[in-house]
């Protein structure tokens, strides 16, 4: 499992655009981490590039002695603006695949469905969801499957206040139990962070 | 192993479910066959002599058709963002992608093709070895052409580019299956050139995964 993540003197290029250079950080097992920065300063691609998505220009990523190929098939979770939800499935039959999918068992999801208030919803096509619907279904892999290292991108955007506190408590239990959190934010999270300037 | 199962049953249900690709297919092969009979004419032995030649060219045109499908959706909505982060290596999702495409599109296509040919007055005794052929040359075209859709995603009518790409890929299943068919019909050897769809067919079900991951990978990179 991922003890550790460790970004050395980082450069994002995205065409010929130079994001930003050398950037380096680390965090270890009970850490969250806020990325803050103006719109376009590369917080969506640097958590791409962690996803290992995206090939840096120069330095490196790293999950302390593990490979990094395996440590992020395993170790990650990666919830980007884009939820991966098919419109045209069942929010039942896309929400089993997504937490199997992630290594999760079907007794964790239950309890889940349980605790996000999902049951409502998982009878219907997932095209009729709202966006905050479509998120909370998209967050249940990450309570179902448990992965050390999360990486989120403005996961707060499409939610209301009460999943807001909801989603608070679900991150500081991960925490506690050893988890990190790298999130890419505008708005502060209901968690305590240290906040990484991007850009 | 569980996992890979989960993700051949969305597959099936996908292409099977609404806006699915399978039933697209199958009425554009059923389609492109009726033109092709009625734009060769009513001379029963022309149509004949040309008439397995003519249900693969419809195959494999039918083929082409619900490529995009592949793994466009995947890449607008997210979820190979997803599916590259699962358990199982991107090769191993690109293989599963590929064999339910064989199974939901090319299968019942093949099953198509037999009544295609007859229709366009083939022997009648060509049925089995049409559907064997046909189901063969179907892992060729979907293990090749999920290449091509690897390849083109990204780009603006990327169902076009697909085209481009693949048609040649399509070739040699299209001139070894069609080939092998008419041989048998004439009662010439007809054993090497299905040798030669088999054999084409096994290499791209064993190389192509390896293409379209590295190709999906430059895709969300």
């Amino acid at each position: 499992m991922i003890a550790q993540l460790t970004i050395e003197d980082l450069s994002l290029t995205r065409g010929d655009r130079l994001l930003f250079e050398g950037l380096s950080f680390a965090m270890g097992k009970g850490e969250a981490v806020a990325l803050v920065g103006a719109n376009g300063a590369g917080k969506t691609s640097l958590l791409r590039c962690v996803a290992g998505f995206i090939r840096p220009a120069a330095g490196d990523v790293g999950f302390g002695d593990l490979d990094p190929d395996e440590a992020r098939r395993l170790g990650l979770h990666f919830l980007g603006h884009q939820d991966g939800l098919k419109g045209g499935r069942s929010a039942r039959d896309e929400l089993a695949f997504q937490v199997e999918w992630t290594g999760g068992s079907s007794a964790n999801l239950a309890a889940v469905v349980e605790r996000l208030g999902l049951s409502p919803l998982l009878d219907l096509e997932v095209r009729k969801l709202s966006a905050g619907q479509r998120r909370r279904l998209a967050l249940a892999r990450l309570i179902a499957a448990p992965r050390t290292l999360w990486l989120l991108d403005e996961p707060m955007a499409p939610l209301d206040m009460a999943r807001r506190a909801l989603f608070g408590e679900l991150m500081a239990e991960h925490i506690s139990g050893g988890g990190m959190i790298l999130a890419a934010v505008h708005d502060p999270l209901p968690i305590k962070t240290r906040n990484v300037e991007v850009g | 192993m569980g996992s890979l199962a989960a993700l051949f049953r969305r597959e099936l249900s996908l292409a099977w479910g609404r806006g699915g690709g399978a039933l697209l297919a199958l009425s554009f092969y059923a389609g492109i066959a009726t033109l092709l009979t009625f734009g060769m004419g009513a001379a029963p032995e022309p149509m004949k002599a040309v008439a397995t030649g003519t249900s693969w060219v419809a195959l494999a045109l039918a083929a082409l058709l619900s490529l995009e499908r592949l793994f466009e959706r995947d890449y607008e909505d997210g979820a190979l963002d997803l599916l590259s982060l699962g358990g199982p290596a991107l090769e191993s999702v690109c293989f599963v992608k590929c064999f339910a495409q064989w199974l939901s599109t090319a299968a019942p296509l093949a099953l198509a093709a037999p009544v295609a040919a007859v229709a366009m007055r083939a022997d009648p005794s060509l049925v089995i070895p049409t559907f064997a052929a046909a189901l063969v040359g179907g892992l060729g075209f979907s293990f090749t052409g999920g290449i091509g859709a690897a390849l083109s995603l990204g780009s603006k009518r990327g169902g076009v580019l697909i085209a481009v790409i693949v048609l040649p890929l399509f070739a040699p299943p299209v001139i070894f299956g069609a080939g092998g068919l008419a041989a048998l019909s004439e009662g010439l050897p007809w054993e090497s050139a299905f040798a030669f769809l088999g054999a084409y067919c096994m290499a791209a079900v064993a190389l192509g995964p390896f293409a379209m991951a590295a190709a999906v990978r430059n895709a969300l990179s």
